[in-house]
């Protein structure tokens, strides 16, 4: 399992498409979105957070697209397939990747949102990392999972984020959620409950996820 | 010595096409069968099948004695697949790729097997450059190395001489030989009779996802062989057509 | 017709015509919320319907990847569409009746979030059978929504509630068994939810038996076309 998450971050460092274009991405639509909200009003921090989730929810729908097309050069998923592995393996590994990436991107982008949003640096960083943490896995769980299964319809970017979003609701929910209280200054034991539902989710997915690849890539 | 390949009343659907009908075949350790038919016979839904890709509608399928439904990665420890896309990561190496394979067959000094097998097939020259700079050729030659990298038992070949030129051609030939010789069993499809009979001893004519002929051919017999394999692909034989 | 349906379809007509006549003749006005309530047991029989028809749709995906067997896939099928029909009845419904109460066409009221969420799993599914590039894949795939579905539904469900639950709710929820005291309201609700309820088998029983119709041709038309060339 290693060696194909390796592979995945040998490739990335050498092309650098997925994490540039989530990086842009990310950005153009945090800037997109700074300019829906007026700055001088206190709406504006409010609002911040879900402006960062947006943004990371919408350019890394489009990297996890990106990623499982990439095995379809040359069929290599095909070359995973007959590895003597547990076709739940490649998930995770799949997911690792993902998951790495996202984290990548959000390591750049989130200083640039504590930038536009007029947040104080450091404070901000502390607190919202353990959320995103744990919203990127689901997100890269659930996503990789996804991303399977849209590889085999006929409409697959759109297929992608209208299966992913609505079972992501809770993720998001509880991820804006936390991010905003923890904002406004809250201790993290009045954010507890929605931490402990975006682990659930983290779980439920890499659970059914492991369970579910190999009904996915089989035919 | 249990069969390398024992298929029993396989069946295959795709939604509401029978790609294969209720196939019994089995294949002898060592032996090298080339498999012939009209396209859309199910040559390749075939190969797939008994390389895990594929999961059967019905029946059975064992390789090396081991269940290809249930033992699946035991089984995939010890095959090989050449098919028409190389399953190169066009990004990395060939040095890369081939490192990558061999970890991921778990093999012991995955390094030093790449190595040799480059040398072998003669692609050291290439092997630091990405694989999407190969020609058709030498890209063939690389997935070739893929397929030998884990020293298979059992070899499956789909159509593995398209596009190929003379040189390329002959190189294959000899390493399926090769390997044929030091044991590894062979099953490769073809539409090239006279090249399907040089690497292998014995034929199976698939017919509209049903056995239509199977048994021993020398090289020297290709023409007869050939003018029945031409009558039954025109539906000579009577095979009953697809339930 | 067999058996089920000759039970099975004079008792949702009567069922029906008994429901009708409550909501609209013999049950009294909401004193509190005017005739506009009578939609209410209406409303409330579409909610049953949805969940039960989610309901299937998560155990017959479990089964069709377990047993792989066609008419798993026909009820998760059937069951989804009709879901998705009796949702939309739902939405609209609750609609109808939150205008003049509350004087909006919509809320973010943890319920309604939790079946649009619902409503739009619901067409993920369908279009999934509908795109995909192998109609047995399609089955596949689709029952992988089903289940990772259902199996999210509890987390869905959590999430929304608390959201709403931090900002006060501005409007009373409509729960409506606090507003039932007359028992013949009580009365036409259950027969309500009965009614459609029946509504919703036979109709099950007539997508399934269309589904199964469809089967049986696609086999006889692959069986019948000339062998690949």
């Amino acid at each position: 399992m290693l060696a194909i998450l390796w592979k995945d971050l040998l490739i990335e460092l050498r092309t650098k498409e997925t994490f540039v274009s989530l990086l842009l991405l990310g950005l153009l639509i945090l800037v997109v979105l700074t300019f829906a909200f007026d700055p001088t009003s206190p709406l504006r921090a409010a609002a911040a957070p879900g402006a960062l989730w947006v943004a990371l929810i919408f350019a890394g729908t489009l990297a996890m697209n990106r990623s499982l097309l990439r095995e379809r050069e040359h069929d290599c998923l095909d070359g995973l397939l007959l590895a003597p592995l547990d076709r739940g393996t490649i998930f995770l590994a799949k997911t690792a990747a993902n998951f790495l990436f996202m984290v990548a991107a959000q390591v750049v982008l989130l200083p640039l949102f504590v930038l536009f949003f007029n947040l104080p640096m450091v404070a901000t960083i502390a607190t919202q990392t353990p959320a995103l943490l744990l919203g990127l896995l689901g997100f890269a769980a659930i996503g990789t999972l996804f991303a399977a299964v849209s590889l085999r319809t006929r409409a697959r970017e759109v297929m992608l984020p209208l299966l992913m979003l609505p079972l992501a609701a809770p993720l998001f929910i509880a991820g804006i959620q936390a991010s905003t209280q923890l904002l406004a200054g809250q201790p993290f034991a009045a954010v507890a409950h929605w931490l402990r539902l975006m682990g659930a989710f983290d779980v439920v997915f890499l659970v059914v996820g492991w369970l579910a690849f190999e009904y996915v890539v089989e035919e | 010595m249990p069969a390398a390949l024992e298929v029993a009343h396989l069946s295959k659907r795709f939604g509401s096409t029978l790609a294969l009908d209720d196939l019994g075949w089995s294949v002898e350790r060592g032996a090298a069968v080339a498999l012939f038919g009209p396209n859309g016979a199910g040559k390749t839904t075939l190969l797939r099948l008994c390389a895990t890709l594929l999961r059967p509608s019905a029946g059975r399928i064992r390789v090396l004695d081991l269940d290809a439904a249930t033992e699946g990665p035991a089984v995939r420890r010890r095959i090989a697949v050449l098919g028409h896309e190389s399953w190169l990561y066009p990004d990395l190496s060939t040095r890369e790729n081939l490192r990558f394979y061999a970890r991921l067959f778990g093999l012991d000094a995955p390094q030093a097997r790449a190595d040799a097998l480059l040398e072998r097939l003669g692609l050291s020259g290439w092997s630091h450059r990405p694989v999407r700079v190969l020609s058709r050729g030498l890209l063939q030659r690389a997935a070739l190395a893929r397929t030998l990298l884990h020293e298979p038992d059992v070899l499956f070949l789909d159509e593995p001489f398209t596009g190929l030129d003379l040189d390329a051609r002959d190189l294959l030939c000899e390493v399926l030989r090769e390997a044929n010789r030091r044991g590894a069993t062979v099953v490769m499809s073809t539409h090239d009779v006279a090249l399907g009979l040089a690497v292998c001893s014995s034929a199976l004519v698939l017919v509209r996802g049903r056995l239509a002929w199977q048994g021993a051919v020398s090289a020297s017999e290709a023409g007869v062989f050939e003018a029945r394999y031409r009558a039954l692909m025109h539906g000579g034989d009577a095979v009953p057509p697809r339930r | 017709m067999n058996p089920t349906d000759r039970l099975l379809l004079p008792a949702t007509l009567a069922a029906m015509l008994g429901a009708l006549y409550l909501i609209f003749v013999a049950v009294p006005s909401d004193a509190y919320q005017g005739p506009v309530q009578r939609i209410f047991y209406v409303h409330m029989a579409m909610w049953l319907n949805t969940f039960t028809a989610f309901a299937i749709v998560g155990v017959a995906s479990l089964l069709y990847l377990w047993r792989r067997e066609a008419r798993w896939d026909h009820f998760g099928r059937a069951a989804a569409e009709l879901g998705l029909l009796f949702c939309s009845l739902g939405l609209a419904t609750g609609s109808i009746w939150a205008k003049p109460i509350w004087g909006t066409w919509w809320t973010w009221d943890p319920r309604l979030t939790l079946t649009l969420v619902l409503w739009m799993i619901y067409a993920a599914y369908l279009l999934l059978r509908t795109l995909a590039t192998e109609p047995q894949q399609g089955a596949t795939l689709a029952a992988i929504l089903g289940v990772s579905g259902v199996v999210d539904l509890y987390l869905i469900n959590r999430a929304v509630y608390w959201w709403r639950g931090i900002h006060p709710a501005v409007i009373v929820t409509r729960e409506g068994s606090s507003g039932l005291n007359d028992p013949l309201m009580r009365v036409t609700l259950i027969v309500c939810m009965l009614a459609f309820f029946l509504l919703f088998c036979w109709l099950m029983r007539l997508r399934l038996r269309a589904a199964r119709l469809q089967d049986s041709v696609d086999t006889l038309r692959g069986a019948l076309a000339p062998a690949a060339p």
